[in-house]
């Protein structure tokens, strides 16, 4: 039992160590070839065989961005409201249900995303244009309402429930003496929580962040939905774009040779390097906090 | 000095035995805060729920015209019309096989992590973050190594490929269920067992893993619906198949609800993107059902050991 219970630990760290191998080995034409200039260069044409991870790169970090700067919020927002402001039995039917916004298929999403969402925000960015023009960000609204900051938002719902529910956790981790204490010198609710909740709940805040991060730094096909697949580098969160994982979901299937494949599988790794270091980073974070994903 | 001041005081106010329960001044605008953010607070809930509602009405309201009873369980005829059983019944197996492999070696890890090896060991912290990271792999990744390790060397995509790749989404998610359940069974057991001269193994056989059944069931139910739901592996490893394929040969393409969703969205029919908000609609609800009820297992059983 010992010993079987010892392979399937061993089988977990195998298979990890495979992953790096098999996208190292199968992206190593494009890794030879292209080495690190691939990272900044923005040009993709296969029929060229020039591929570059500039565009890739860059529309990954800034979908991920927008979701984190509009998740983090709204999450933690929903993390004190379940576990410190709800009723009981209102905090029982609400809990699961934002928890089932993680449970929807991200096939789901995408689809969502391109037939509500998207004409929705099509109609939202001409008036962010006109009000917040001055910024670069909030330049000229592509035509369809297909674009960068789309994704971002079809992200956003996708990790808020991960960033709610492991901020409730640790929420409800806070000793009551603590927040009895400040209510009976006179603090207010808002009081407690500024005083007392979020700063000894920091560094899992950060941590429940990050993880977010991660999720968010990975999704392929809800985003390869709504971005538009387009190899574009642009300071304006309004045009096309796109990201590692949405890149390989539009594209790999339908390559046209050996080496757009094999840069692909760069990608991907470097995709893989981006999460496991996001990984670590949130381990590191939360400290003495045990915050991991969790399911139940 | 005070003497004065506290005469100036009820020369200018009428005495009011109340008026100290009144907020006035500087506390009224702390309460007017605190009330601003339970505000705000609520609202961020009623949007994330409002969310899931816009989300399901309108897979609901766009899938309605193509469901039926029919088509359910009609093979599909042509690329636009029929029903989606093969697709359903391609999910149930991929996603079976997936789990055959997956939920044993789950439940066995979490088993290593709570009974075999120390809180403290290092080989505990390896494996525990060899799991979050696992968990933490972007799933189109997940698809890209298993092409690699399987759909190269066979030369074909095939519904074995994207059942290991489901094995590995499904893996850290039953681990890790099976692991807080485990923690969950009162340490009492072990130490009668312990006290009666029983083996370690036949003390999980036989005192732990039926403590924890409805919890590692949970796990099981949360981890296969995740896996039932994935696109991304199924379209690197097993998106290379006729629509009204009824083939269930596992060593060549399967058909899956994820991938009819996925290549119906791209035909320019309306019938066929009808059909696709349907088959999206009966996915979403197979896999809500099986996180709802879950939970409500779960629930129960807490309930249970809490007596």
């Amino acid at each position: 039992m010992y010993g079987l219970c010892a392979l399937a630990g061993v089988l977990v760290v195998i298979t990890l160590a495979d992953v790096i191998y098999q996208l190292a080995h199968n992206g190593s034409e494009a890794i030879s070839r292209f080495g690190l200039s691939f990272l900044t260069n923005t040009a993709w044409k296969p029929g060229f065989n020039i591929e570059g991870a500039g565009a890739l790169i860059y529309g990954t970090i800034v979908t991920s961005l927008i979701a984190i700067v509009l998740a983090t919020p709204l999450g933690i927002a929903i993390g004190l409201y379940l576990s410190m402001m709800a009723p009981t039995r209102v905090r029982a039917v609400v809990g699961p249900l934002v928890e089932l916004l993680a449970a929807v298929p991200s096939i789901v999403y995408g689809f969502w995303g391109l037939v509500v969402l998207v004409p929705f925000v099509d109609s939202l960015e001409p008036g962010l244009h006109s009000a917040l023009g001055f910024l670069p960000i909030f330049g000229p609204a592509s035509p369809v309402g297909i674009s960068v900051f789309t994704a971002g938002l079809v992200l956003t719902v996708m990790i808020l429930p991960i960033i709610s529910a492991l901020t409730r956790d640790l929420f409800l981790t806070v000793p009551s003496e603590l927040k009895d204490g400040a209510a009976a010198l006179g603090a207010t609710r808002w009081e407690i929580i500024r005083g007392i909740v979020l700063p000894t709940t920091v560094s899992g805040c950060a941590a429940a962040v990050v993880l977010g991060l991660g999720r968010a730094l990975g999704e392929a096909i809800a985003v390869s939905f709504v971005i538009g697949d387009a190899s574009n580098r642009s300071v304006n969160l309004f045009q096309p774009g796109t990201s590692i994982a949405a890149r390989i979901a539009n594209q790999f299937v339908g390559a046209t040779n050996a080496l757009q494949t094999s840069a692909m599988f760069y990608a991907g790794l470097l995709l893989v390097i981006i999460g496991m270091l996001t990984s670590i980073a949130a381990r590191a974070i939360a400290g003495r906090f045990d915050v991991t994903q969790r399911v139940i | 000095m005070s003497a004065t001041s506290q005469t100036g005081f009820f020369d200018t106010m009428p005495f009011d035995p109340t008026a100290s329960l009144t907020p006035t001044g500087n506390l009224r605008r702390r309460s007017a805060v605190s009330r601003a953010v339970q505000i705000a607070a609520t609202a961020a809930a009623l949007f994330a729920v409002a969310v899931l509602v816009i989300v399901c009405y309108g897979v609901a309201s766009r899938g309605a015209s193509a469901l039926s009873f029919s088509f359910v369980i009609d093979n599909p005829s042509g690329l636009a019309s029929g029903g989606i059983f093969n697709a359903l019944a391609g999910t149930v197996e991929i996603v079976a096989f997936g789990a055959l492999i997956a939920l044993p070696l789950g439940i066995l890890t979490g088993l290593y992590l709570t009974e075999f090896a120390g809180p403290r060991s290092n080989t505990a912290g390896v494996l525990k973050l060899a799991l979050d990271m696992m968990a933490g792999l972007p799933t189109i990744v997940v698809g890209l190594f298993v092409y690699g390790l399987i759909v190269i060397p066979q030369h074909r995509q095939s519904g074995f490929a994207g059942a290991v790749a489901l094995s590995i989404v499904m893996l850290p998610i039953m681990a890790r269920t099976s692991q807080e359940v485990l923690l969950l069974v009162p340490n009492s057991l072990r130490e009668a067992a312990d006290a009666l001269g029983v083996s370690r193994w036949r003390t999980v056989l036989s005192v732990i893993l039926p403590a924890a059944t409805a919890g590692i069931v949970t796990g099981a139910i949360l981890a296969t619906a995740r896996a039932a739901g994935e696109t991304a592996p199924l379209l690197i490893c097993d998106s290379l198949y006729a629509n009204d394929s009824t083939s269930f040969n596992l060593f060549h393409g399967v058909p899956s609800m994820s991938m009819f969703i996925y290549q119906s969205y791209d035909l320019p029919l309306q019938e066929a993107v009808t059909r696709a908000w349907g088959a999206a609609f009966v996915l979403m609800m197979l896999i809500l059902i099986a996180n709802i009820g879950a939970r409500l297992l779960l629930a129960r059983s807490r309930a249970k050991m809490a007596t």
